[in-house]
Formats: C-alpha cells, sequence, structure tokens
C-alpha cells in the first residue's frame, strides 16, 4: 500500500477524459498530457457495458495469475 | 418559426464543447432557439419542452448528435445548422490531426505509458466507471463530474484510501497538484502552504489570495462538496491532511469546507490533533470558538483564511490587501439611494459569503442558494427585494456551461439587474485561471454598458477579481477593462462585501 | 478456466494465416457432404423452418423438390415441403456455404475444397448464373433442366478437367483478384477469368464431346459470379481452422437465411447467435423499388467474415456505383474495419492502401465496446420466389448477434 506522501514532488502526467480545454491548458504548461476522444463505452448501452467489465475482470484475474507463477 | 434539425449518427462531443456552440449559434440573427446535444434522455426531454423533437430521435443512441434549431424561416434555420457543423468540422479536426487518438482510458494509458492522474469530466454517470478504472490502474482521480452518486463516491474513496490514491470530487472543479493547475485553477507560485478544500472556488480565492500576498503553495487538494457529510466521513479531507502532516515541504495546513457533520467532525480533529505543525481551518458558517477550542486557528473568511496561512508560513505579518480603513474611505464617495442590493456570483462560495457577511446588514436576502438566515427567490429568474444569486447553481446551467466559461447567462442578467429601477448596487465576481473565460471582464463590461445605455440607470458596480498576475487573462488588463467601466474593483469577495456593507451603514 | 483471450485469439488467427484451401474435385451432394440424406434439404444461413422462410428460400426448396422429384408441380412441392417428410439444415452445419438462398439437394454437383494444412474439407454448389435461378427462388422448368444440365453434363466434365490442371490455391487466387479490382463477393469478374484460364485448356483434355466442352466453358464465360462458389468455401475452409478454439472471441461464421442473420464464434461450439436480418440499403434496379426487396439472405457473407469481401471494398471501389456511393466511401468503409478485426491478413492485401493487408478476424468485444458492426455489401433477391436480383448494397448484422454472443461468452468463461 503506498502512501499519498510519496506522490508529492513527483512529475504529474495526465490522462484528460472529457472537456478538451482542460487537456490544452495542460499542454500550455508543459504538462505531459493526453487528450482522449472519450465517448461514452458499448455506445451508451449499460448492459453491454456491464459485461465487457465481466471480461475485463476476469482477464485481469488471468493475468494476475499468470504473473503471479 | 420553422424548426429544422440535423442528425449525426455516431459521432460524439463533450456536452460542453456542444453546449457553446449551441450558445454562440443562438445569438445569430433570426435564430430562437439552438440545441445541439448528444441523444441523451436529457437533451430528448429539453427537445420536447421547447417544441423541437423530431420522430427522427426515435431511433438514436447517446452516441449520435442532434442539431435542432428554432428560426424565423426554413432558410435562417438550415444556414445555422450549416454553421453548427462548420464549427464542429473545425473542432474534429483538430482533434483528428493526432492521427491515433484515444478513444478511451485504456488505449491513452498505452500512448503514455506512467500516467498518474486521470482528469474526469465525462457524464456523471459514466465518471465513476472512469475513477474506478484509474484506482485499479494506480493513478490518482480528480472528477470534476457531478450527479455522481453518495454510494459511488463513497466505493471509489474507500478503494483511494486503500491504495494511498487521490479521489479529488466528485464536482471538484480546483485542484494544483505538485505545481500543476488542474481545471479552473489560478497560476499560484510554489511555497509551504498545503491546503485542503471542499470548495472549488473557495480554493481559488484562498490560494490566489495567498500569492498576492507573496507566499505560495505546496499542494492544494480539492475533496469534493460531499467529503466531510455523516456517510463519506471524511476520508479524503483525513488522508489528504495526514499526507501534509508528514510532508516536509508543507509547514502549514490550511482546511476549508462547510461545517463537517459532528462524527466526522469529531474524527478529523483526533487525526490531526498531534499535527506538528499549525493548522488554519475555515468552516463555513461554523463558530470560530469551536475551532480553536481544539487548538487550531480559525479563520473568519477567505481572505482571512489566507492571511493567516501566510503569518504562518513566513512568521511576518500580513494585512488584507484592503484594509477596513482603506474600504471606509472608499465607501465614503458613495451615496446609496435607497434601493436593492443584487449580486451575480459566478463561484458559489463567494455567493454563500457574500450572504454571510451582508445578513447583518440588510433585513432580508434572498438567494437561489440561501444560507441559515437568507431565504428563498420566489422566481429565481426574477429578482426581488435583496438577491445575492449563484449562477453556477444547477438550475442555471441546465443544457448550458458553468458561467466561468459561457459568460452569456450572467451578461443577459447584468443587464436584466441594471434595467431594474430598484437597483441600486450590483456586485459581481471575476474568477481568472485556468479553464476560465480568456475574457470575463470584457463580457462584463460589454453587458454593463449595454444595460446602461438602455435603461438609462447607473447603479454601482462592483467587482472582485479572483486570481493572480500570472493568470492567463491578464490580471491588471482584466482590472483596467473593470475601472475604465466604472465598476470598483477589489482584490477579494471580502473586500467587496465589506465594501457593501459599509455603503449600506452610511445611507 | 484461465484463459488469456489475446491467447486464444492469436492462435485463432494463426490457424486462419496458415489455412491453405486448394480446389480438390467436384463430388455428388449425397456421397461427398457429410451428414448428407436423400430427403435433406441443405441451405443458407442458420437453422429454419419451412413456417418462417422468406419468398426466396421457399422458392428455390420447391424447385429442389420437383428436381429431386419429391414433387411434380410447385403446389405439390408446396405441400411436400411443409410436411414432415423433408428435412432442413444449415450447409455450415455440414461444412459448406450456399449463396444467397443456398438450396442443395441430393443430387446436385458440389465443389469440394481441401484445407491441406488441416486436409478438412468444405463444400458448395455451381454457380447457376443470373436471372431465374434457383437461389433467387426460381422454379420453372427453365430452372430445373439447367439443374439437371449441371448434375448431368457441367459437373462430370469439369470433374474430369481437374486432375488436368495445376493445383489451385483458392487463397491465392483471392489475393490476385484483390489486386485486380474484384472484392471477391459482389464483384468476381476477375476471379472468373483467371479460373477459366486454367479450366480452358484442362476441359479441352476430358474426354467429353466438343458440344459438351462448348457449353461447359460458354457457361462458365457467361457467368460473373461463378468464382463466388468457389471463394465462399475457401472463405470457410479458413475460418473453420479456427473452430473452436477455447476462449476466442474470434467470429467464424456470418449468415442469413433471409429471415435471420446468425453468427458463430470459436470459443463458443457450435452456438448459433441470431436476429433478424436486415433490409439491403443501396441501388435497385429500373422499376424495382424498396418494398420489392426481401431482407438480407445468403451464406455469402462468409467472405465478409474472412477479411474480403466488403471489408476489401477499398480494393473493388467500382462496387460502390451499386451502393450509390463515391470511391472515397469504399476506402473508408474497409478502413473502418480495422477497428473491429483482429489483424492483417497475411494473404489479403489492398493495393491503394499501400498493400496493407485486409481487416481480418472479426472480434465480438470490439463490435460490443464500439458499436460498429461488420461492413457487407451483397446482392437483393426480389421478396417474391422466382423473380431474382432486384439490386445490390450495403447491409450490416444486426448487432442483436454480438450482444448475445457477449452474454454467452460471459456466461461460459468468466466466473
Amino acid at each position: 500500500m503506498s502512501n499519498l506522501k510519496d506522490f508529492f514532488g513527483k512529475k504529474v502526467k495526465v490522462i484528460n477524459l472529457g472537456i478538451p480545454s482542460f487537456a490544452d491548458d495542460l499542454k500550455r504548461q508543459n504538462v505531459e498530457v493526453i487528450h482522449t476522444d472519450w465517448r461514452p463505452p458499448a455506445g451508451g448501452n449499460k448492459k453491454i457495458q456491464a459485461l465487457l467489465d465481466k471480461v475485463e475482470t476476469w482477464q485481469n484475474k488471468v493475468n494476475a495469475a499468470k504473473g503471479a507463477k | 418559426m420553422v424548426v429544422s434539425h440535423l442528425v449525426k449518427k455516431q459521432t460524439y462531443f463533450d456536452s460542453v464543447t456542444l453546449m457553446l456552440i449551441g450558445s454562440q449559434v443562438k445569438k445569430l440573427d433570426g435564430i430562437e432557439n439552438a440545441v445541439v446535444g448528444m441523444c441523451t434522455d436529457y437533451n430528448i426531454d429539453s427537445l420536447k419542452r421547447l417544441d423541437m423533437y423530431h420522430p427522427d430521435f426515435d431511433s438514436l443512441t447517446p452516441n449520435d448528435l442532434i442539431i435542432a434549431i428554432k428560426g424565423s424561416d426554413e432558410k435562417t434555420a438550415k444556414a445555422a445548422i450549416a454553421e453548427v457543423e462548420t464549427r464542429l468540422t473545425s473542432k474534429k479536426k483538430s482533434s483528428e490531426s493526432a492521427q491515433l487518438v484515444p478513444t478511451n482510458q485504456e488505449a491513452a494509458a498505452k500512448q503514455l505509458a506512467d500516467a498518474n492522474m486521470v482528469l474526469i469530466s465525462v457524464p456523471g454517470e459514466y465518471a465513476a466507471r472512469e475513477a474506478r478504472i484509474a484506482l485499479n490502474a494506480g493513478r490518482h482521480a480528480m472528477l470534476f463530474s457531478d450527479n455522481v452518486s453518495i454510494e459511488e463516491e463513497l466505493e471509489l474513496k474507500t478503494l483511494g484510501t486503500e491504495k494511498g490514491l487521490l479521489v479529488m470530487g466528485p464536482d471538484c472543479g480546483t485542484a494544483i497538484i505538485n505545481g500543476v493547475p488542474l481545471a479552473f485553477s489560478n497560476a499560484v507560485r510554489s511555497g509551504n502552504i498545503g491546503l485542503v478544500a471542499a470548495s472549488g472556488t473557495g480554493l481559488q480565492e484562498v490560494t490566489s489570495t495567498i500569492h498576492r500576498l507573496g507566499c505560495g503553495i505546496t499542494q492544494a487538494i480539492g475533496v469534493g462538496g460531499r467529503d466531510l457529510s455523516e456517510k463519506i466521513g471524511g476520508k479524503m479531507t483525513i488522508m489528504a491532511t495526514k499526507a501534509l502532516i508528514e510532508d516536509p515541504e508543507t509547514k502549514v495546513i490550511v482546511l476549508v469546507s462547510k461545517p463537517p457533520a459532528e462524527s466526522v467532525l469529531k474524527n478529523l480533529m483526533s487525526e490531526i490533533k498531534n499535527a506538528n505543525k499549525p493548522v488554519v481551518i475555515y468552516f463555513i458558517g461554523a463558530d470560530p470558538k469551536l475551532i480553536e477550542a481544539q487548538g487550531f486557528t480559525a479563520a473568519k473568511n477567505l481572505e482571512d483564511a489566507a492571511v493567516q496561512a501566510c503569518k504562518l508560513s513566513t512568521g511576518k505579518s500580513y494585512e488584507p490587501e484592503f484594509s477596513d480603513a482603506k474600504i471606509d474611505e472608499m465607501s465614503k464617495k458613495i451615496k446609496l439611494p435607497t434601493g436593492n442590493l443584487r449580486g451575480l456570483y459566478s463561484g458559489g462560495t463567494l455567493c454563500d459569503e457574500a450572504q454571510r457577511i451582508l445578513r447583518t446588514s440588510l433585513p432580508e436576502i434572498y438567494s437561489n442558494t440561501p444560507v441559515k438566515g437568507c431565504k428563498d427567490m420566489k422566481d429565481v429568474y426574477k429578482s426581488e427585494g435583496n438577491c445575492i444569486i449563484d449562477l453556477g447553481d444547477d438550475v442555471f446551467t441546465r443544457g448550458k456551461a458553468h458561467p466561468m466559461i459561457d459568460p452569456d447567462n450572467r451578461a443577459q442578467r447584468m443587464i436584466q439587474e441594471i434595467s431594474d429601477k430598484s437597483v441600486n448596487m450590483i456586485l459581481f465576481d471575476v474568477v481568472l485561471g485556468y479553464g476560465s473565460h480568456t475574457d470575463m471582464a470584457g463580457e462584463m463590461v460589454e453587458a454593463i454598458n449595454k444595460g446602461k445605455k438602455a435603461s438609462g440607470n447607473n447603479p454601482v458596480m462592483a467587482a472582485c477579481i479572483c486570481g493572480t498576475q500570472d493568470d492567463m487573462q491578464g490580471y491588471s488588463n482584466q482590472a483596467a477593462k473593470l475601472e475604465d467601466a466604472g465598476v470598483i474593483v477589489f482584490p477579494t469577495n471580502v473586500a467587496m462585501v465589506k465594501f457593501a456593507q459599509k455603503c449600506l451603514e452610511r445611507k | 478456466m484461465l484463459i488469456d483471450i489475446k491467447e486464444a485469439n492469436k492462435k485463432a488467427f494463426d490457424a486462419i494465416q496458415a489455412a491453405q484451401p486448394i480446389i480438390k474435385g467436384i463430388g455428388t451432394c449425397l456421397d461427398t457432404v457429410p451428414g448428407m440424406k436423400q430427403n435433406l434439404i441443405l441451405h443458407a444461413g442458420p437453422p429454419i423452418t419451412w413456417e418462417r422462410m422468406s419468398g426466396p428460400l421457399r422458392g428455390a426448396v420447391m424447385g429442389a423438390l420437383i428436381y429431386e422429384g419429391f414433387a411434380k408441380t410447385p403446389e405439390e412441392a408446396e405441400k411436400v415441403a411443409a410436411s414432415d417428410k423433408i428435412e432442413y439444415s444449415p450447409w455450415h452445419e455440414h461444412d459448406g456455404v450456399g449463396p444467397m438462398a443456398g438450396v442443395a439437394s441430393a443430387s446436385m454437383p458440389v465443389w469440394i475444397v481441401e484445407n491441406k494444412t488441416n486436409k478438412k474439407c468444405t463444400y458448395c454448389t455451381l454457380n447457376e448464373g443470373l436471372g431465374k435461378v434457383l437461389r433467387f427462388g426460381a422454379y420453372s422448368e427453365e430452372v430445373i433442366t439447367r439443374l439437371k444440365w449441371m448434375e448431368k453434363t457441367l459437373g462430370p466434365v469439369i470433374k474430369a478437367a481437374i486432375p488436368f490442371m495445376p493445383e489451385i490455391n483458392l487463397k491465392n487466387m483471392v489475393a490476385q483478384v484483390l489486386q485486380m479490382g474484384d472484392e471477391a463477393h459482389n464483384r468476381n469478374k476477375a476471379g472468373t477469368s483467371l479460373l477459366i484460364r486454367e479450366l480452358a485448356p484442362a476441359v479441352i483434355k476430358t474426354d467429353f464431346s466438343a458440344e459438351d466442352k462448348i457449353k461447359v466453358l460458354e457457361f462458365v464465360n457467361s457467368n460473373d459470379h461463378f468464382f463466388l462458389n468457389l471463394s465462399m468455401p475457401a472463405a470457410k475452409a479458413i475460418l473453420q481452422s479456427a473452430e473452436w478454439i477455447e476462449g476466442s472471441t474470434l467470429v467464424t461464421t456470418m449468415c442469413r437465411n433471409g429471415t435471420d442473420f446468425g453468427i458463430r464464434v470459436a470459443g463458443l461450439k457450435e452456438q448459433w447467435f441470431t436476429g433478424p436480418a436486415q433490409i439491403v440499403k443501396g441501388l435497385l434496379f429500373p422499376g424495382f423499388e424498396e418494398t420489392d426487396c426481401n431482407p438480407d439472405i445468403g451464406d455469402s457473407a462468409i467472405t465478409e467474415t474472412c477479411g474480403f469481401g466488403g471489408f476489401a471494398m477499398a480494393a473493388a471501389p467500382a462496387i460502390v456505383k451499386f451502393v450509390g456511393g463515391v470511391a472515397g466511401d469504399a476506402i473508408n468503409y474497409t478502413k473502418k474495419m480495422y477497428e473491429i478485426t483482429e489483424g492483417e491478413s497475411q494473404s489479403f492485401q489492398i493495393p491503394i492502401l499501400d498493400f496493407r493487408g485486409s481487416p481480418q478476424g472479426i472480434d465480438i468485444l470490439k463490435v460490443c465496446e464500439k458499436q460498429i458492426l461488420p461492413q457487407i455489401n451483397t446482392g437483393i433477391a426480389h421478396k417474391k420466389s422466382g423473380i431474382g436480383q432486384v439490386g445490390a448494397g450495403l447491409v450490416n448484422p444486426p448487432m442483436k448477434c454480438f450482444e448475445d454472443a457477449l452474454q454467452a461468452y460471459v456466461d461460459k468463461y468468466c466466473d
């Protein structure tokens, strides 16, 4: 478990999801930022989103088991 | 009136971009209304309410874009649609010029492998999921988004505190982390003051004032308005404050928020009791004695929080930029006729602060967000009596971007208030910094001049500028524009409101 | 179970790249096709009963029953078709494919395509030509006569010719036609031309009468789409290599029976996921209207499933004239498909995209996540049997197929 204090002083590198001007402002300050052309996952279909999340959770489990080997 | 529409399937833009374009196009000649938005339940309701709905929209999804225009005739409406398309294309071009623009967090992380902060301003119903993805990937999260449920907030903050990761928000508009201003923040020099706040504009006001007084900050951590509620228990406030206590760079800690729930206050106090450094606490509206009893420095208001923090930061003495004596002198020049005071705020905390200070000076104050001792406005769109209004409140931002981004609503209201013969004084805030409009002073001045010309009225105009000389809008430039238009300019909300108080006393 | 999806899909994709489908021969349906029976009618698309069949498929069934002698008249054929005398089964469940109605019966000659890499075979009828043909639901005397000629002459002549031809690798031939302006689904002119080039000398060498040989070559020559009935089983053979790799989310079947659209997924053995077949949107031949059109029909979507056909539209810009667009649209359609596929075909290269491999290996996860549907371009049949093709255009599967498949995948694998 890491401590928030250890993050202080580190270089902030940002992923921006949503309002583009937030990323523009960060770029202007030479902060490393990547803007995402975000759109609702699964076209806004919550049921499908939930299924895809289940698949991802399962794959995280699979990868973790691999890593543990 | 004619309603024309255009549907663009599988074409997504964020709501702020769309609302701004809609707002601009609405101003074109012959256009009565413009709705530019994704096909969400909310926008469908709006279209129906405005009699702009069309059966073509029945089969659409939230990934499909609707452009609906109500204009004087078909030609005008269609021309407006074309104008919307032009503006959208130029937006899309600039975002597509980078070949591989990622469309989700996972893809973005592939391109910025060591990303450690995710700034989330997507619609509320998707925000918690994005925050969870961020935390599970070991990244801090800032949730600018609101409309996140308190249950989701609790889940996220529990996960965040387990991992030692920040969950700033929901509804967190301001943070400065490791010197990087995020979302709506000001250019503030670094120093040794660390802040934790449950209020965006509150944090902006305190940090800007600290900078103008010559001091600086280590961190300005926003925790969202509900953090210190019973349910959330102050999880982020406690984690952030503890980290600042342990941080060798931070010599003074400042906490700003609404008064916490009883149980939370107890918990918070016990956590920071053994802080080896001074803590300045401003619990908005709470009795300062409560805080002093615990051995902490209590601030009277946002300006005072900054002044106290600076004193503890350097050991030197500091005074508010406009002393009480100066404000008193300035008020002597004003002869206030009988009438009503109006406050037009973009920052909610500043609106609250004004109400708190003025409730001892005015018999009755109305607001759309009344504090204790003030009353609800009967009709938020029509001021009656003394009104201090938060134009950033939800009721005004349905389908319109926040007044710090889009000045249109406030400009219109300004003209309306000036036209009201009963109004003798108008107060307003101009918030500078990242995220905010590039020339808010100019926009307000244009509205003020319009209003004065059309009505012949000349109420006393006062404004406070929340910002620093390093902010990109140009602090002096903004102040000069206001002064040239006859607006009296103040460095803090407190100074401006005290001035109003003095003027009222003299009547 | 712990399965890495990336690994499973890579395994499936690699198997697809390794396939080498060749023309093996010609056989009679009853003797050659696994599970074939005298009273079994094979058809395109997912499983369907007589009651639910659309016009073109019904007409084709009736024609096949008359051809096989189960009935003497169309009226009688209808009665027999509805009775329990006749069984129906999708071509896909018998290692084969059929264009449009795709109806095949016991006596019909079929192509035999073999994947040399795994020795498995796939099958398809020979293409009858255009106009009033069985696959568009025609059952007139003319149709039956032609089918008999194909059984008695066309099939045997080509069967005899094949040993005289060099081995024809259909994957390579499809790769070639993509560089000649075909996409091997709706444009097959180049494919048929390349085929007849090999076929003609070999036919000459057989022992049949000159008249028969002439008729056979004229028949092939007069039908631009003759090659389609080889590109389809080739695609089937290629995709079959990925069946049924555990955990893979790649689509191995896309097909329609005129009523339903059906897909199958490599990691979901033999399960069908269906939804309503869509109305094709495109250009109609003069005299026809939207109300004349039958919903999407045929196994020919196997070409898109395999990374050519509509997925390689950028290689055949001429196709857009049929779908009412401009050449640039063809390129964009192909480009979009890269977002929902596993990789780029090592064999099918597209010249205008700098010889980039075509998008291959549709992934149901990507389709669901991005809400981008596979793009198919296809012919349109008249909804009444026997009238024939009325146009061509673009169509997609219904999203339901992919969403149902995703649900089944989660139910099976994700614990």
